[in-house]
């Protein structure tokens, strides 16, 4: 058996939420939907794990506040300890009150751009990257339901097909891949 | 799915589908440009030109030929920082703060002021970087190793929060700016036939395909990029607002200077938010998209940071005059202020950014288009006097009368703050011709709850 993959197109992010429910409770495998923008409470139905960019933030950010704490006390004290206004230098913890803006900034400046690059390629939306969506449609008005034949070997193409065609679809398009 | 309460007036007028919204934001990027907007980009890049060119006079002529003086040691340079500095603050705080507090309706605004904030902020770092004289030697600003010792960069200083504050938070908002433009490229990348445009548009689409997990990556990012953006937007104005507060110049030297700083900021934020969008409103035929509605949500945000700034004020000038400190009696908020040789500046301040503005109060002036458009006119120019004020006339009265004297601007200065609004209009304008103004797709997701023909019962035309 050939392996074809299943392009089921609807017009409303509603209509395309109620074909996944049934879908999936008929023990049909969801590969993936394309949607112009996010189709909220879709993830728990296809099966989709929350995903973890929000640590990767955290942790980001956790060693762009070592990074901020090492650099000053390396510079305004270990270094090249200066005496301006009459500011305690001679230990960290004396000082670093007048270092809180910069470690605060430098902590986000990490946090955002470390999160923003794994979120880039995480997603594999990099500059030059060709877009790989199946219907140009998708990005417009249309909601694109992906199935494919290799997850689902329980059901025949025709039984999935069937299915489809019990839900509100506007079409079903096949491909072989 | 959400559910949004009948009174509440709709936030896309008339009847739209998902595609209509596609083609009203994308329709002017593929059609050809309409006249105007090639005479407006002509006339912003000539001064642009202008004021480039100043920039470079001055440069090898050095801050001299800026009119400042041993007493007046900072004048327009700074103002024109902190102006465009407090103009950049309204794009972040609509997308990150109110994104926290789900209004719904910054999705027609964000895009265009968020926009605005990253110019806003090339501008403002434009003068830190021309007024150091030796701009060859901005690096220094850094903490970067080097053979005087190392000699290190002061962490004590508020001028070097500053560097740290204005690049983490021009970065961030550019990032943040661009991961919501991607899905929209994406939708020009699919729709558009021209060559060029085609390969334009893929490019800065950076391959999004828009899928189920993709999704659900964005929306994490970008509430978590406005969880982090959030305290970053009230973080750089305050620490603008110590490079005045932590000296000890009389009328500088006040503990209140962070937050009403921010208040300023937002204030003025918002009212050059209302200025380029209430054109390109026109312009670019969103009416159907920027209401009434989101005119009178943006005109109670700059109601209430200018009562902020208001009390503020009167705060600044009766604890001058309760000090009884003739030090005191010339600083921006006193009674040498109203009465001295500035006083014209001072009434300017107070005209323009207390009493216009508070005309705000009466709901047909900000429910009005072109009255909310004049006064975020006269809301810039008056927070460009504040700026003007706390520096020049807190400088103006040295310590001995001997050093008192008045600040008049050179040809350069003209030169270098028209010729910064020269580029900050072309960059704009660039913008509005070749980005998708509105971020369409995030506004899809409220077509169904908010859309006026979506929500049950349409009202009457009177209340929109």
């Amino acid at each position: 058996m050939s392996n074809k993959v299943i392009y089921a197109v609807y017009e409303d992010p509603e209509l395309l939420k109620d074909a996944a429910r049934k879908l999936v409770s008929a023990g049909v495998k969801v590969r993936d939907v394309f949607s112009p923008f996010p189709v909220h409470g879709l993830d728990p139905i296809i099966g989709l794990k929350r995903t973890r960019l929000a640590i990767v933030s955290f942790m980001f950010g956790c060693f762009g506040l070592s990074l901020a704490i090492l650099g000053t006390y390396y510079m305004m004290i270990y270094d090249w300890p200066m005496n301006i206004g009459g500011k305690p230098n001679g230990f960290y913890y004396q000082n670093v009150t007048s270092f809180v803006p910069v470690l605060f900034e430098f902590t986000v400046l990490n946090a955002a751009h470390g999160m923003a690059i794994t979120y880039l390629i995480r997603n594999k939306t990099l500059p030059g990257m060709k877009g790989r969506n199946p219907d140009p449609r998708s990005t417009d008005d249309k909601f694109v339901l992906e199935l494919r034949t290799e997850d689902n070997h329980a059901h025949s193409d025709d039984s999935l097909t069937g299915m489809l065609r019990e839900t509100a679809v506007l079409e079903i398009n096949e491909r072989q891949c | 799915m959400h559910q949004e309460a009948a009174i509440r007036p709709p936030l896309i007028l008339g009847h739209r589908t998902y595609g209509d919204i596609t083609n009203d934001v994308v329709g002017p990027i593929e059609n050809k440009a309409p006249r105007a907007w090639y005479v407006l980009i002509t006339i912003a890049a000539i001064i642009a030109v202008y004021g480039i060119g100043c920039i470079m006079y001055l440069i090898s002529k050095g801050i001299g030929a800026w009119g400042m003086n041993k007493t007046i040691n900072w004048a327009w340079d700074i103002t024109n920082f902190v102006w465009w500095v407090g103009i950049g603050h309204a794009g972040t705080l609509i997308s990150a703060v109110l994104l926290l507090f789900r209004q719904k309706w910054r999705m027609a605004v964000n895009r265009s002021a968020e926009a605005m904030t990253i110019f806003a902020v090339v501008m403002a770092a434009t003068f830190p970087l021309i007024h150091m004289g030796r701009i060859w030697l901005a690096y220094f600003v850094f903490p970067l190793p080097n053979q005087f010792g190392s000699l290190w960069v002061n962490f004590n200083s508020p001028l070097l929060w500053d560097v740290f504050a204005i690049s983490t938070y021009f970065s961030v908002s550019l990032v943040y700016w661009y991961i919501g433009l991607i899905p929209d490229f994406a939708s020009i990348r699919d729709r558009v036939v021209k060559t060029w445009q085609k390969k334009l548009y893929s490019v800065l689409a950076f391959g999004w395909t828009g899928n189920a997990k993709a999704w659900q990556r964005f929306e994490e990012v970008s509430l978590v990029l406005a969880g982090l953006a959030t305290p970053l937007v009230f973080s750089v104005h305050s620490v603008v607002s110590m490079d005045f507060a932590t000296s000890l110049v009389p009328g500088w030297h006040s503990t209140i200077y962070p937050p009403y700083f921010v208040a300023g900021a937002i204030f003025s934020g918002f009212a050059m938010v209302q200025t380029l969008l209430l054109v390109m409103r026109k312009a670019m035929k969103l009416e159907a998209y920027v209401t009434r509605k989101h005119v009178e949500y943006m005109n109670i945000v700059i109601m209430v940071t200018g009562g902020i700034v208001a009390v503020a004020y009167a705060t600044e000038f009766f604890m001058g005059w309760y000090s009884g400190v003739e030090y005191e009696y010339y600083t921006y908020m006193s009674m040498g202020a109203a009465t001295g040789q500035y006083s014209w500046a001072f009434w300017a301040l107070i005209i323009c950014n207390i009493l216009i503005p508070g005309m705000l109060w009466f709901k047909p002036i900000r429910t009005s288009f072109f009255w909310a458009w004049a006064i975020s006119i006269v809301i810039n120019v008056g927070m460009w006097f504040e700026r003007f004020d706390i520096i020049v006339l807190c400088l103006h009265r040295d310590y001995m009368p001997s050093g008192w004297t008045m600040f008049y601007p050179t040809w350069v200065d003209v030169g270098t703050f028209i010729g910064t609004i020269g580029i900050f209009f072309t960059l704009y304008l660039l913008f509005a011709r070749y980005f998708p103004v509105l971020a369409f797709n995030e506004l899809k997701t409220i077509l169904k709850t908010s859309g006026e023909s979506y929500k049950g019962e349409v009202l009457p035309k009177s209340q929109h």
